[in-house]
């Protein structure tokens, strides 16, 4: 039987020198997230906006749309977004969050429920109010910084610091880029988004993890070799593991987006471009970033060269 | 490395297969469980027993979480209300007279006494009110104060709340609520609700597989503060003006001396009416209770009596003849579910204060239905493509990473109902991710091993060297995961924890499997059939 070979054996792909085009790239891509956040901004769903989500499903035949948006904007609860999602009729109706506190939040519901449910399955109801929507955007701010301040500590501590700043610029970036992401789609950003965020940031450190172990590895081997070509070994010797674990994953996000059902296709979304991201930036935006940064400098101590040397042998 | 000791297989083997069989109960019925637990000899520890599963989240089977908090400003007014009472009780007793009357500040009371002398007899008396906040420690009390007594020179004198006071006071009304909300929620005929505190002032409510949260919404957000007043005079003095419900909400003037209270209610049964056949709801008192009653409608004979619940007075009788049985009627405009909801919260007491929901999550049986099925497809079309994948860049190593990945989902799942884990959709999906992820670990070292191959190496010294090496890279890559998955769980909240512990488990299960099972099944490959180079 002949094996598939994704990446064929000493590949000699020069990568840092694409920077040139990524750094570009990578900054316009940024300047125009910024640019969408201030001016579209984010889709937040109810979990940070606060108000009240509810998803039902007509008992027989197709629902009437129009019907329930004109039904629903006549509750006097302000504009009603009504859409119509996945297959089997099902339609989503959002509320935005009622002045007067958390009691006025609980009379939407009760409305929706006395009007629609003769004829409507009530699949899902979601009410959040104004306290605990601001604590739950605290809460997940406070989530992403605190791992990247976690993970910046652990790689200071198992590599130089050139290698963790290299790998934090590339988590930011990828963040970044998901954040793009949302924007550009406005597919909504909820407590879920957060969850997916923090497994990019997780699987995006993983990959560059994986090219500056071996950039480690060869800078304790070959003392003189100039630091571009080095770089470019880092990541061409590791090509291959990052070409078949990108694949893995993608297959099984790519499964998850067509057979995970509607509540949990978003996430899958998010999850399948930041992992093509990351598997781009590991490669073309952390890596290079070690060029501005002395590497060399941070030497290693004589111990450590003396234990790698013992398990050479 | 590749010399296999027959103790360390047939132990790792021991750990994998019962970590897997962990995951075993979960095919069984609850009700099969239960029968295994109490069929079982005593002496088998309970852990070994097949009867630990993963609990399903609201979001998977269904069921309404509920938040609830305890209103702050509710619960300070009624410390506020209490304290002005001790402070003219005080008054009284001491015989000291006032300039002006007592004032309501927002915090707390004030009081202007010009004599000095009255003062001195005062402020000692005022100063007993004062409780010790918090646990006595080594060091004594804690030295906080539930009240602060200030004198000033000009005869003001100023008692306040303290923040220490109304925090304390809040964490024994969430207590309190908890108790209360338990018995009404029991009421309601629900399977295994979960009830617990959540911050100081909050108080989390999940029940599963309820059809109508609608009523327990309504039982929940009742305070249920039920009391028996006289209807006072128009121009009595010590009365509240509260609105009639049979009146069309107008107010009527109710004496603020309580007669009877909720608390000495010991049943209450929603019944009709059998003159007008009208919904109502019957209730006995306790002895005191009776004895109470008694006396105030054979004082009060021909008067009205109002009954308040929540400070609405629900209907307002007149007294026919005295009441001396201990048990009575309560009639107003009642539907009959109003008086079956009424008669659950009279039986499960009054809350300590008002509690409002602040967030409400309910999903119906029917989409945690779907969203199982399809975790399930997903799961097996994202192993069916991973392992595929695997085996056609591998070969038989790819056989060998895919049996690493079965036993790894089957290690998360069989944790996960050790530990009487959560299972949420998103956890779903952590587990079809760390399919993805999962094998990995398997690719370092097979990447590893081809190119150490490739440099020359013998096919031993190669599959060593695959493992050695690709080690260290391991472990800084899942402890990078592991510390953002951590960062995930202390912060997430109901179904993205599930994701975390997910995630969590699926990086030290992997390490393990990926490193263990791996090696084993590779040096056994290796004794078998004696190969010459990497089958890859």
């Amino acid at each position: 039987m002949r094996l598939l070979r994704i990446v064929p054996d000493n590949t000699k792909f020069g990568i840092v020198h694409w920077r040139r085009l990524a750094y570009p790239f990578s900054a316009a891509y940024s300047v125009l997230v910024l640019a969408l956040f201030l001016t579209v901004g984010l889709n937040f769903g109810i979990d940070f906006r606060g108000g009240t989500l509810l998803e039902m499903q007509a008992k027989s035949g197709k629902p009437d749309i129009a019907q329930v948006r004109q039904t629903a904007n006549s509750f006097g609860f302000g504009e009603v977004e009504v859409q119509e999602f996945g297959s089997a009729g099902e339609l989503s109706m959002r509320f935005a969050l009622q002045p007067g506190g958390e009691i006025a939040q609980q009379g939407v519901v009760t409305k929706a429920r006395e009007t629609f449910s003769e004829a409507y399955e009530f699949r899902r109801v979601e009410t959040v109010g104004p306290r605990v929507s601001g604590e739950l955007v605290q809460a997940g701010t406070l989530g992403v910084v605190l791992a990247i301040i976690g993970v910046l500590v652990y790689l200071w501590f198992r590599f130089e610091m050139q290698l963790a700043i290299g790998a934090i610029v590339g988590t930011m970036h990828d963040i970044v880029l998901t954040l793009g992401f949302f924007l550009i789609t406005q597919l909504e950003f909820n407590l879920t988004s957060i969850a997916a965020i923090l497994t990019i940031v997780g699987y995006s450190l993983n990959e560059t993890v994986v090219v500056f172990d071996r950039t480690r590895e060869l800078l304790r081997r070959y003392k003189t070799m100039p630091i571009p070509e080095l770089l470019d070994l880092s990541v061409n010797t590791t090509l291959s593991r990052t070409a078949i674990t990108s694949t893995t994953t993608v297959l099984a996000l790519v499964a998850l987006v067509f057979f995970g059902g509607t509540a949990i296709e978003g996430f899958a979304l998010v999850m399948l471009f930041g992992v093509i991201v990351c598997t781009y930036s590991a490669m073309f935006v952390s890596t290079p970033v070690l060029l501005y940064l002395d590497v060399r400098a941070g030497r290693l101590d004589q111990n450590e060269e003396l234990a790698e040397a013992k398990a050479r042998v | 490395m590749l010399r296999l000791q027959a103790r360390k297989v047939i132990l790792v083997l021991l750990v994998l297969v019962f970590g897997c069989g962990l995951a075993v109960p979960n095919l069984f019925s609850p009700e099969t469980r239960k029968a295994i637990e109490q069929g079982a000899p005593a002496w088998i520890p309970r852990f070994l027993l097949p009867i630990h599963a993963m609990t399903l989240g609201l979001d998977l089977q269904g069921g309404s979480h509920v938040l609830l908090e305890i209103d702050r400003a509710d619960l300070i007014r009624s410390q506020v209300t209490q304290l002005r009472d001790d402070v003219r009780r005080i008054l009284r007793e001491e015989r000291v007279g006032l300039q002006g009357g007592i004032g309501m500040t927002p915090r707390g009371v004030q009081l202007r006494v010009p004599e000095q002398a009255d003062r001195a007899k005062l402020m000692p008396k005022l100063r007993e009110l004062a409780q010790p906040i918090g646990t006595f420690g080594a060091f004594g009390p804690s030295g906080n104060q539930s009240i602060e007594v200030n004198e000033n020179p000009d005869g003001l004198i100023q008692l306040n709340v303290t923040e220490a006071g109304v925090n304390e006071r809040i964490r024994r009304a969430v207590e309190q609520a908890i108790e209360v909300i338990r018995r009404r929620v029991d009421q309601i005929g629900t399977t295994e609700p979960n009830i617990q505190r959540q911050g100081l002032d909050r108080v989390l409510v999940q029940v599963p597989g309820l059809q109508d949260p609608q009523q327990l919404k309504r039982i929940l957000g009742e305070t249920a503060k039920l009391q028996f007043r006289m209807v006072a005079d128009q121009n009595a003095t010590d009365v509240d003006m509260l609105p009639s419900q049979d009146q069309g909400g107008q107010p009527i003037p109710i004496s603020r001396q309580v007669i009877v209270e909720g608390e000495d209610l010991i049943d209450a049964q929603p019944a009709f009416d059998q003159r007008t056949s009208q919904p109502i709801v019957n209730f006995r008192f306790n002895i005191r209770g009776a004895q109470r009653f008694g006396q105030a409608t054979t004082e009060n004979l021909g008067r009205q009596l109002a009954i308040v619940l929540d400070n609405k007075v629900i209907s307002a009788p007149v007294i026919q003849s005295p009441i001396t049985g201990g048990s009575g009627q309560i009639s107003g405009n009642f539907t009959v579910q109003s008086v079956n909801d009424l008669a659950i919260l009279l039986r499960a007491g009054a809350l300590p204060a008002k509690m409002t929901i602040v967030e409400e999550r309910t999903v119906g049986p029917g989409l945690g239905q779907d969203s199982i099925q399809a975790g399930k497809m997903a799961t097996i079309i994202a192993t069916v493509l991973v392992i595929l994948y695997m085996i056609g860049n591998y070969g038989l190593f790819g056989i060998i990473a895919s049996i690493a990945l079965l036993v790894h989902v089957c290690l998360i799942l069989g944790l996960m109902s050790l530990l009487g884990a959560t299972m949420t959709l998103p956890g779903i999906a952590g587990i079809v991710l760390t399919i993805g992820t999962a094998v990995d670990s398997n690719v370092l070292i097979y990447e590893r091993m081809r190119e150490e191959s490739r440099m020359g190496r013998s096919l031993v010294s190669a599959l060593e060297a695959g493992f050695t090496r690709a080690f260290a890279t391991i472990i800084d890559s899942n402890v990078t995961m592991l510390i953002a998955a951590v960062a995930l769980f202390t912060l997430g909240s109901g179904p993205v924890r599930g994701f975390a512990v997910v995630f969590i488990l699926g990086i030290l299960t992997t390490v393990i499997t990926a490193v263990t099972l791996t090696r084993m099944l590779i040096a056994l490959w290796y004794r078998w059939a004696r190969p010459k180079a990497l089958p890859f």
